[in-house]
């Protein structure tokens, strides 16, 4: 068994002195882990740390074996975050939430072409793209959100809440007494290449939050996307940025 | 229950350290056994004596055999300037370079999602309440340029930004010797971000 993709680096857990098991993000063979002899040495080290593309080649005699993976740097994407804060944030918990989400083994390539956009960007902090990225996730994994229309009376215009239950939209018109139990929409997770100011994509956090943690074991979301998070949550009190 | 054969025992314990293998273990407990007077008890001894005598500094995390420790009772360092490492191995690395003046604060590992290490299980809050002291002038982070080592020098930087201290981090960029054709592209960017004028 063999193959060879461009992929993302989402994890690295040591495994003995030298070794590391990775996991990656292939847009062909999913979520993916692998054996990387030598992945902690020296001369690899800067290979396997999450965020980075890499040309990777999987090898193992039968399928269901964890194989050996070998690599070559093609975007060296973590570098160019390490002295970004928000782009660090944003790199840390786009790869742990897909470490955290996706099963393994099946194609998910909305999420992968969604994060190589990502970590392209970096070290500039796409932060309304990443909330968009992460309804992509949803999407994929068939807790979809349905913003197009409010699911009470099909408008399409005004749509400021989404349910809770259902992940569909309702316009603030119909949210009448239920509003308090609904999340509130961002206008920016509706639209693509709108901008959003930072409590919005807090807003939008929240909203993306509440679905996946249904995705995930313990419904726990990893801790980097809290620290993301909470550097965004900085920046609202700051009033200092309006994200892309 | 039996007891296990005091030589397989033997090791099964070298063998858990870093750098040896199996194999390598066996070799080493075949040459202690070979010569117990001259190489196993004086060992034997020697840890015996290092588990009771060692500990970690109460001021920095170092391991001494008194807390505070050497570098921290040293009057010859300059205790305006700690530098924050990841742990006792980095802190030797940097005593070995003597490049480092000044004293020290171990973290005790780094953030990490993957392996849920959060701030509360890392020696921040005593480094903070070293800094509320008031002697310290400088905090230098000295830790990995890897993702999880910037985590967590963004996190110390925020943290340490309303104590007023000057924060520095170590450069990073081309080895010494190292020639650049060989360097990995991210370190490359790196080094050229971090450029300087001559």
């Amino acid at each position: 068994m063999e193959w060879q993709s461009p992929a993302i680096v989402l994890a690295a857990r040591p495994l003995g002195e030298t070794g590391l098991v990775v996991s990656l993000l292939t847009e062909a063979q999913g979520r993916h882990a692998g054996l990387a002899k030598g992945g902690a040495s020296r001369a690899q080290a800067a290979l396997w740390q999450p965020g980075n593309l890499i040309e990777a080649r999987w090898v193992a005699r039968l399928a269901e074996q964890l194989g050996a993976l070998s690599g070559e740097l093609v975007h060296p994407a973590a570098a160019r975050a390490l002295d970004a804060p928000l782009g660090l944030a944003l790199l840390s918990a786009a790869c742990a939430m897909a470490e955290a989400v996706l099963p393994d083994r099946a194609p998910y390539p909305v999420a992968f072409r969604g994060l190589l956009a990502l970590i392209a960007g970096l070290p500039v902090p796409a932060l309304a793209d990443y909330v968009r990225w992460e309804a992509a996730l949803l999407t994929e994994l068939g807790y979809g959100l349905d913003l197009d229309r409010c699911a009470l009376t099909g408008t399409t215009d005004d749509l400021a809440f989404v349910s809770p239950r259902s992940g569909r939209a309702v316009s603030a018109a119909a949210a009448g007494p239920w509003r308090a139990r609904l999340l509130p929409l961002p206008g920016f997770l509706a639209q693509e290449r709108v901008a959003a100011a930072p409590d919005e994509l807090l807003v939008g956090l929240r909203l993306t939050g509440h679905f996946l943690a249904r995705a995930v074991p313990g419904e726990v979301l990893p801790a980097a996307r809290g620290r993301l998070f909470d550097r965004i949550a900085d920046l609202a009190r700051a009033g200092s940025l309006t994200g892309s | 229950m039996p007891s296990p054969d005091p030589i397989e025992h033997l090791v099964d314990l070298l063998a858990r350290l870093p750098g040896f293998g199996r194999r390598s273990a066996r070799r080493a407990a075949l040459r202690m056994l070979l010569h117990p007077e001259r190489m196993m008890l004086p060992l034997a001894e020697a840890l015996r004596q290092a588990a009771a005598a060692v500990g970690p500094c109460a001021a920095c995390g170092n391991l001494d055999t008194a807390s505070p420790c050497r570098i921290c009772r040293d009057p010859q360092r300059d205790a305006e300037v700690v530098c924050v490492v990841e742990g006792v191995a980095e802190l030797w690395a940097l005593e070995r370079a003597h490049a480092h003046g000044g004293t020290y604060h171990v973290l005790g590992g780094m953030l990490s999602a993957l392996a849920g290490i959060g701030p509360e299980d890392l020696s921040v809050q005593p480094l903070l309440v070293r800094i509320a002291a008031g002697e310290v002038k400088e905090v230098i982070l000295a830790l990995p340029a890897t993702v999880d080592g910037a985590t967590t020098a963004h996190y110390l930087i925020d943290r340490l930004r309303p104590s007023g201290v000057t924060v520095t981090r170590l450069a990073q960029g081309v080895p010494i010797g190292g020639a650049l054709d060989v360097l990995d592209e991210g370190t490359l960017a790196a080094a050229l971000q971090a450029r300087r004028g001559v």
